[in-house]
């Protein structure tokens, strides 16, 4: 046997086509490499290495502002075209090669300070760290030659001198970046014998759980609070061996953001707390989703393991999210499965509700809608629904003869007519361009924390400058405080006020009017004034629109889209028959009291105090549904759960109470009313395509409203509970009883 | 085969000589984080005095005005020297208000500098040098007598309050080796001083104690009547005449 392994080695070379290396080399002499002239004519030559290509890692892509700026350098032998200015870690990424990195964050300053991304560069005497160091012309870096690789070895071990063996114990096990990290570069022993170190753990608040013993101080979590969350309350404190991430003083994280914290720690520092011990990383199903607690859509992916939601994160979307989401989308899962509607029910003669079957329970909803007169028919959706389910709620009323349906946090009468009123004209990537702001009765922070982050991030990169009419808050950027109420607006539209002259001498001027507003009385003359500052001070231009109205809940904008206005604007105080669609912040004081309510939602929440009738709907993480963003981006949820109990999707529902009401709407799939909803507002089918808005301001007509001096109030008291998911949440709780208390 | 035995045992012996002092590790400096006790928390009120808050103005004067945070290393020293020795976090939080920046930032530097004192020191806080040359002239032998004659541990306060001790790194004074520090908080910013004793003994600094305790002053420099200065004892044995000029051309010349 040995004797034919031999023997076919010894063949081997002869009979395969590449054998030509295993052949004697001669010497041959070559000019070129005795003179440069003719070796750089021998390069021009053949100056493709005869390398396969590469891709760039996770599709990276090179945008050259200014062609003079572009610049050639060598990774591993390969010419790469990039912009100057670009570190040699970016290069590197451009040019297909990976470097291994703990520090270097793409959307946080540089800190290099964990050494792992070391290189060789030629002609430098010692690797460099390539996340810090500027690309420079002609530069011949190497990542895979001996000297990088002993290099990254090194920083290996010292990681992992101090870093705890408690892998199997960890949360971030399985997805660890030092983890993986070590099993390319890390030895299989270390050769420090002394004590390992230990860190006191921290208290950050109901979020974040913190075992700082396995720290490697890369001093994201550091950056991330004081460039993106814009709260300075971590730093490093110490020096040396003793250094460690912390307070100082005993303090919480105070940041809608502080979940993002988890994602960006490369170790098991920082990791989620009400995840805790809950799953493995490989053993959940990522789901890629909408989240529908804000207006944002912020995109998702739900983790979740068998009918259980198990976690949220965030998915990258440069357009909306980044790569960030706020504290209430990632950790209202637990909302889902408490307080949910499992049974059609009905409130039986004792005020108690019963569990009754769908059949019985869609015979009685039509029955009472058909006994009503069709004036007096409401319907409401809620600020969780979907676009397909308002179509069908729309539809059904209208069949049945009435026209009083809308969706709540939208007024008493809403403008529909001109999109540009409605939505955020500049997009949320738009945003970034900007350099005044003027926020008008709206707080960002607790609003759409996303787009709060776009604000602190324009204005910590281009000093933009910030002012705010409203009630007293507290934001985490300079902002200007002008008042409280339209007055102040009135002074800055006549002119009279300092803030005019900053929004008319500015190059992209950004006013962003919070959906608070809709529900005053004087909404229409508070758009006209601020319509009048935006015309003066040349806010909406051919090439820039900064008119802009940042809505409150994930369904606003569809709803608007597909024209839910009620047809008067009392309807609610002559109802008779009101159907909820998941509806629980709407106001029903001045309902008569033998209205007859149906709820149809998934928790219950508020609405369900004073309904008849129960009919149990499954929540955003069970369904397909469209959801339009605050900016006009229609996307799309995708069931990762199965729903609980005998739930049935909304428009389902709706369209089989049609049917035993007599009036079936004439579609039975989600293709169907889709098609349906193409006819009325197509651009909630253009799915992750941001539509805007075809006509201006401009078409709107006079009004002559007067203006009410009421200061604006605050549309979001809590920031961690807005709707009946974030309302049922444990998690939430906790946060609003920690984390609000001043 | 034998090397693996051999190595084995030696494994062995070191695991019997391992010292047990490495059950724990010791840093020089005090906790990384802050605990609330009654003279130390955020509620306490502190401000720079009237006399110091004209020296806040002159040091900020010092920096652009769009970089006040550079005045943070001074500014914490001049606090620290007004609070008798070190600084609560209610004083780290009057400079951070001073030079406009998030508390953490100061807490940052403060934790970061180890003559930045976050616990209680005494009026006279006596520093051992323990680098290297020190400690073969014997730094150990000098802090254990300060710390058996003063009856306290390392940067703990006798009970009157007049006395702690700390160590420190290399202060440049390796040719008079050993070394100790006084920082002296007993009269405020005003009266502050920060002296070094050369070439001390375990005698010498507990003479050098009760000299201070007296309340009176003593020369710093070497405490070895023989030496001037970094001189050697007894007067220079080299480079007694003028040094020779460089073998070079005569500059006067060109």
């Amino acid at each position: 046997m040995g004797l034919g392994l031999l023997a076919s080695r010894a063949i081997r070379p002869f009979n395969s086509s590449s054998g030509s290396r295993f052949l004697l080399r001669t010497i041959v002499s070559k000019p070129e490499l005795q003179s440069p002239e003719s070796s750089a004519a021998a390069a021009d030559a053949s100056p493709e290495p005869d390398l396969p290509p590469r891709t760039p890692v996770g599709g990276a892509r090179v945008h050259f502002t200014n062609p003079e700026d572009a610049i050639e350098v060598f990774v591993d032998g390969y010419p790469v075209k990039i912009p100057k200015g670009m570190t040699v870690l970016q290069a590197c990424e451009v040019a297909g090669v990976d470097i291994p990195r703990f520090c270097y964050h793409s959307r946080l300053s540089i800190a290099g300070n964990c050494r792992m991304c070391l290189v060789e560069v030629e002609k430098s005497p010692k690797p460099v760290a390539s996340c810090a160091m500027p690309a420079l012309p002609g530069m011949k870096i190497k990542t895979d030659t001996p000297v990088a690789k002993k290099a990254r070895e090194g920083v290996m071990e010292f990681l992992l001198m101090n870093h705890p063996l408690d892998c199997p114990i960890c949360d971030q096990g399985g997805e660890c970046d030092l983890q993986d990290q070590s099993m390319a570069f890390g030895s299989d022993r270390g050769r420090f014998t002394e004590m390992k170190r230990s860190v006191v753990d921290k208290n950050l608040g109901p979020l974040v759980k913190t075992v700082m013993t396995r720290c490697i101080q890369c001093t994201r979590c550091v950056r991330f609070a004081s460039e993106v969350a814009g709260v300075q309350d971590l730093g490093i404190l110490g020096r040396g061996s003793g250094e460690e991430i912390g307070t100082y003083v005993e303090k919480l994280m105070t940041s809608e953001l502080s979940g993002n914290v988890i994602d960006i720690c490369p170790v098991g520092a920082l990791t989620s707390k009400p995840f805790a011990f809950k799953a493995r990383n490989w053993e959940l199903k990522g789901t890629e989703t909408i989240d529908v607690t804000d207006a944002v859509g912020s995109n998702i992916r739900i983790d979740s393991r068998g009918p259980e939601v198990m976690r949220i994160l965030p998915r990258l979307n440069e357009d909306i999210n980044e790569e960030w989401i706020s504290d209430k989308t990632r950790f209202c899962y637990d909302g889902l499965k408490r307080q949910r509607l499992n049974d059609p029910m009905i409130r039986g003669a004792d005020g108690r509700f019963k569990v009754v079957s769908w059949r019985d329970a869609l015979a009685i909803v039509a029955e009472v809608a058909h006994q009503v007169k069709p004036e007096v028919i409401v319907g409401i959706a809620g600020k969780l629904s979907d676009a397909e389910s308002m179509m069908a709620l729309k539809d059904f009323l209208n069949r049945m003869g009435s026209n009083n349906v809308w969706c709540e946090g939208t007024g008493t009468q809403p403008n529909a007519d001109l999109r540009s009123g409605y939505i955020m004209n500049t997009s949320i990537s738009g945003l970034e361009k900007a350099d005044v702001f003027l926020l008008v009765g709206t707080q960002p922070r607790v609003e759409a924390a996303m787009v709060n982050a776009r604000i602190n991030k324009t204005v910590r990169a281009n000093n933009a400058k910030v002012g705010y009419i409203g009630p007293v808050t507290d934001f985490n950027y300079d902002c200007q405080h002008l008042g409280t109420g339209p007055n102040t607006l009135m002074e800055i539209a006549e002119g009279h006020h300092p803030f005019f002259s900053a929004i008319s001498n500015a190059k992209n001027p950004v006013i962003i009017v919070g959906a608070g507003v809709f529900e005053r009385e004087d909404k229409d003359a508070i758009f006209s004034v601020v319509e009048t500052i935006a015309k003066k001070g040349n806010v909406v231009r051919p090439d820039w629109n900064g008119l802009n109205v940042l809505l409150l809940n994930a369904a606003q904008a569809a709803a608007l889209d597909l024209g839910l206005v009620p047809e008067s604007s009392n309807s609610i105080e002559s109802a008779k028959f009101v159907y909820l669609m998941g509806a629980d912040d709407v106001n029903l004081d001045k309902l008569p009291d033998d209205a007859f309510i149906v709820y149809q939602g998934h928790h219950g929440d508020r609405g369900v105090y004073r309904a008849n009738v129960i009919l149990p709907a499954s929540a955003f993480s069970e369904k397909e549904g469209t959801y339009e963003n605050t900016e006009g981006c229609a996307q799309q949820t995708l069931p990762a759960v199965p729903t609980v109990g005998d739930a049935r999707d909304d428009w389902k529902t709706i369209r089989a109470l049609s049917e035993v009401a007599g009036v079936r709407l004439p579609y039975d799939t989600l293709g169907g009313i889709r098609s349906r909803m193409r006819t009325v507002a197509p651009n909630l089918l253009q799915v992750d395509e941001r539509e805007p808005a075809t006509f201006g301001h401009s078409l709107k007509p006079e009004v002559a409203q007067k203006l009410n001096p009421a200061p604006f109030k605050s549309a979001v008291e809590n920031f961690y509970m807005t709707d009946a998911i974030t309302r049922a949440s444990k998690i939430m709780a906790q946060c609003s009883a920690s984390l609000l208390k001043k | 085969m034998l090397a693996r035995l051999a190595s084995k045992r030696l494994l062995e012996i070191r695991q019997v000589f391992r010292q047990p002092s490495q059950a724990f590790r010791s840093f020089s400096t005090a906790l990384n984080y802050h605990i609330d006790s009654p003279d130390n928390n955020p509620d306490v009120p502190w401000e720079f005095s009237e006399s110091n808050k004209q020296k806040v103005k002159e040091i900020i004067s010092h920096y652009p005005s769009n970089y006040k945070q550079s005045a943070v290393i001074p500014l914490l020293d001049l606090a620290q020297q007004q609070h008798g020795g070190w600084l609560p976090v209610s004083a780290m939080n009057a400079v951070a208000k001073v030079i406009e920046v998030a508390p953490i930032r100061v807490y940052e530097v403060a934790t970061f500098y180890s003559m930045f004192n976050r616990t209680k020191v005494g009026k006279y806080h006596l520093l051992v040098c323990g680098t290297t040359p020190c400690m073969i002239r014997g730094s150990r032998e000098i802090e254990d007598a300060l710390l058996k004659h003063l009856g306290v541990k390392r940067n703990e306060v006798t009970k009157d309050g007049l006395f702690s001790v700390g160590e420190m790194e290399c202060m440049g004074c390796c040719v008079n080796a050993p070394m100790i520090t006084v920082a002296d908080y007993s009269n405020g910013s005003e009266g502050y001083t920060y002296n070094y004793y050369e070439d001390v003994t375990p005698e010498r600094v507990v003479e050098i104690v009760d000299i201070l305790k007296r309340g009176e002053k003593l020369p710093p420099g070497t405490q070895n009547p023989k030496r001037i200065m970094g001189g050697p004892e007894g007067g220079n044995t080299t480079l007694l005449s003028e040094p020779k000029p460089p073998p070079c051309r005569d500059l006067e010349a060109c």
